[in-house]
């Protein structure tokens, strides 16, 4: 059992304030969907909860100790981080940047372990990337690129998972497999945090929503709780119905409100 | 050992031989031996010991420190321009060691001057790297060195218009164009340690250039200390470079062409490339020395100056071919 808690956290830039008092706790076996339109500080608060950056008030913790005082190498082996920019440079193949994410383990590129290998080959199977091994990144399609870092990022093999936007290059079908898959992680006993757009898809995946709003958290739970038309348009501004049947909710969206 | 290291450790072998044997008084290879095993005639060792040896050996530190210096550049900056000699580096390097000499410091010590340019060095690396991760972007960054490089060169062409006697005048123009031509043992003895403990700290540190591939919040992510990775590549390539340019002046592109010319055979990594990137910068300027000595010109022409003619188009062409990013 591993749980990331974070509690009150505020940080600003130059006097903007970016996250308020933002708490949240994510624990294995859970899929939280974080959602919020741009510039809410979704982003900004995963940094935060993985101590990329340092709150101006507030804590996070890790099974109990401080982020802070933890080695970048622990933190690393307990959560894996899948950030929104994507950058890469050198047209490497496909599973060298996939067995990066056994840094935290010492492995080095061309040196790897058999339980690397084993977690390689394991990340590439579950993004569909088969066949892609030896293909250089810089031939790849925006989407395949996209599964080639969420490989990266399951390749860890951590406790927990916080990605941002790992869903947005994908095709639907991609997207509902991608989804698919962290609710399957879910349920074997990991936790994932994921930044998602899209509202049908945290409906009918998320076990938790995590509502965020000009730096705030304002709503923290399932999706048949925190559903509701109000909040879809004080948070997100549309106009739309939640249409339930029986343990089912869909979304019935007309347009800005 | 892999087979891009091995071949060419093989090919430096080779050039450093060849080096040793070719001159004004061309010497067979029996010779050559013979003299380097102190089994021959007085005139070949002098030949070989006091004036080919040290001047090939200088060649071959020079561009190992440089395309290190170089490949790790390119890792911390994840950009394949990024060099030495065009960040501005190396021109700082040679401007710190050219005003010791004009002050005529360098009398004090003789580690003096190697101590002038790795401090010229790791300033400019550190302003360069400040302002990378500043920015983000490539253009500022290649432009900022362009800045750094023209300020160092308008200081240093103001100290050749105050210079007090050519002689004087002879010695800054050959910082600025670079040249092994006439070390010693000494020269190396002095510069060397510089350049040890800048590829200690590079190689200690390579494994994290592998995870800046991915970024930089990624590569926090996955553990990477960057602080320390970002000081290490810092003092590693300022030492390097630093030594460099005590020993031989600025000699740009050999940092830019050797990890490039390596790079697809060690499947892109920034972190497997730096061991490759200075064997081939010892090999490509051992043979640019070579082809110095040989070419029946008037006076003899500066390393630098050959290593710029070749490296300029390389360094043009992939600026001109890039894609990711």
């Amino acid at each position: 059992m591993s749980v990331l808690q974070t509690s009150n956290l505020s940080y600003a830039v130059d006097g903007m304030p970016l996250v308020v008092d933002a708490g949240f706790s994510l624990r294995t076996g859970e899929l939280i969907a974080l959602i919020g339109p741009n510039g809410s500080g979704k982003t900004t608060l995963l940094r935060l909860a993985l101590g990329l950056l340092s709150a101006d008030m507030g804590a996070t913790s890790m099974d109990g100790k401080p982020v802070a005082s933890l080695t970048p190498v622990e933190r690393a082996r307990k959560v894996a981080y899948l950030p929104q920019a994507r950058p890469l440079v050198w047209p490497q193949p496909v599973r060298d940047v996939v067995s990066l994410g056994r840094f935290a383990y010492g492995a080095a590129l061309g040196r790897l372990s058999d339980s690397d290998e084993a977690a390689v080959s394991q990340a590439i199977s579950a993004c569909h990337l088969d066949g892609f091994e030896e293909r250089a990144a810089d031939t790849l399609s925006g989407g395949e690129l996209a599964r080639v870092h969420l490989a990266r990022a399951l390749a860890a093999e951590t406790p927990l998972l916080i990605a941002d936007e790992p869903v947005a290059a994908l095709d639907p079908r991609y997207q509902h497999q991608t989804m698919r898959l962290f609710a399957s992680m879910a349920r074997v006993g990991r936790g994932v945090l994921t930044v998602v757009h899209d509202l049908d898809l945290t409906l009918r995946y998320a076990t938790r929503v995590l509502w965020m709003h000009d730096g705030r958290i304002v709503a923290d739970g399932s999706p048949a709780e925190t559903f509701t038309s109000e909040r879809l348009r004080n948070v997100f501004g549309i106009e739309a119905e939640i249409v339930r049947n029986g343990a089912h909710i869909r979304l019935d969206t007309f347009g800005p409100a | 050992m892999n087979r891009p290291v091995s071949i060419l450790l093989a090919s430096l072998t080779g050039a450093l031989v060849l080096s040793v044997a070719l001159g004004s008084v061309p010497l067979p290879l029996d010779r050559v031996l013979a003299a380097l095993a102190f089994q021959s005639s007085q005139g070949d060792e002098l030949v070989v010991w006091q004036i080919r040896l040290p001047r090939a050996l200088a060649a071959a530190f020079v561009g190992a420190a440089l395309g290190m210096s170089g490949a790790a550049l390119q890792g911390l900056l994840r950009n394949p321009l990024a060099e030495p000699g065009i960040l501005g580096v190396s021109a700082t390097a040679a401007l710190f060691a050219t005003f010791v000499l004009y002050f005529g410091l360098a009398t004090a010590g003789p580690l003096v001057l190697p101590s002038a340019a790795v401090a010229g060095a790791l300033i400019a690396t550190l302003l360069v790297a400040l302002a990378a991760i500043r920015t983000r972007s490539v253009v500022t960054l290649i432009l900022i060195g362009v800045g750094l490089s023209s300020f160092s060169a308008a200081i240093m062409a103001l100290l050749m218009n105050l210079a007090p006697n050519p002689f004087s005048l002879a010695d800054m123009v050959n910082w600025m164009l670079g040249t092994v031509d006439n070390r010693s043992f000494d020269d190396l003895v002095f510069a060397l340690p510089f350049m040890a403990i800048g590829a200690v700290v590079l190689l200690a540190s390579r494994r994290g250039l592998s995870a800046l591939a991915l970024g930089d919040e990624a590569a926090e992510g996955m553990g990477l200390d960057l602080k320390r990775q970002r000081l290490a590549v810092i003092i590693g390539a300022g030492l390097a470079t630093g030594a460099a340019v005590a020993l031989a002046g600025a000699i740009g592109f050999v940092g830019i062409v050797a990890p490039h010319l390596v790079r697809p055979f060690l499947r892109y990594d920034p972190a497997r490339l730096l061991v490759p990137s200075s064997l081939l910068g010892a090999l490509i300027l051992v043979l640019a020395d070579i082809g110095v000595r040989v070419l029946p010109t008037d006076s003899e022409l500066k390393l630098g100056v050959v290593a710029s003619l070749l490296g300029a188009p390389v360094f043009i062409w992939i600026a001109a071919r890039r894609k990711l990013a």
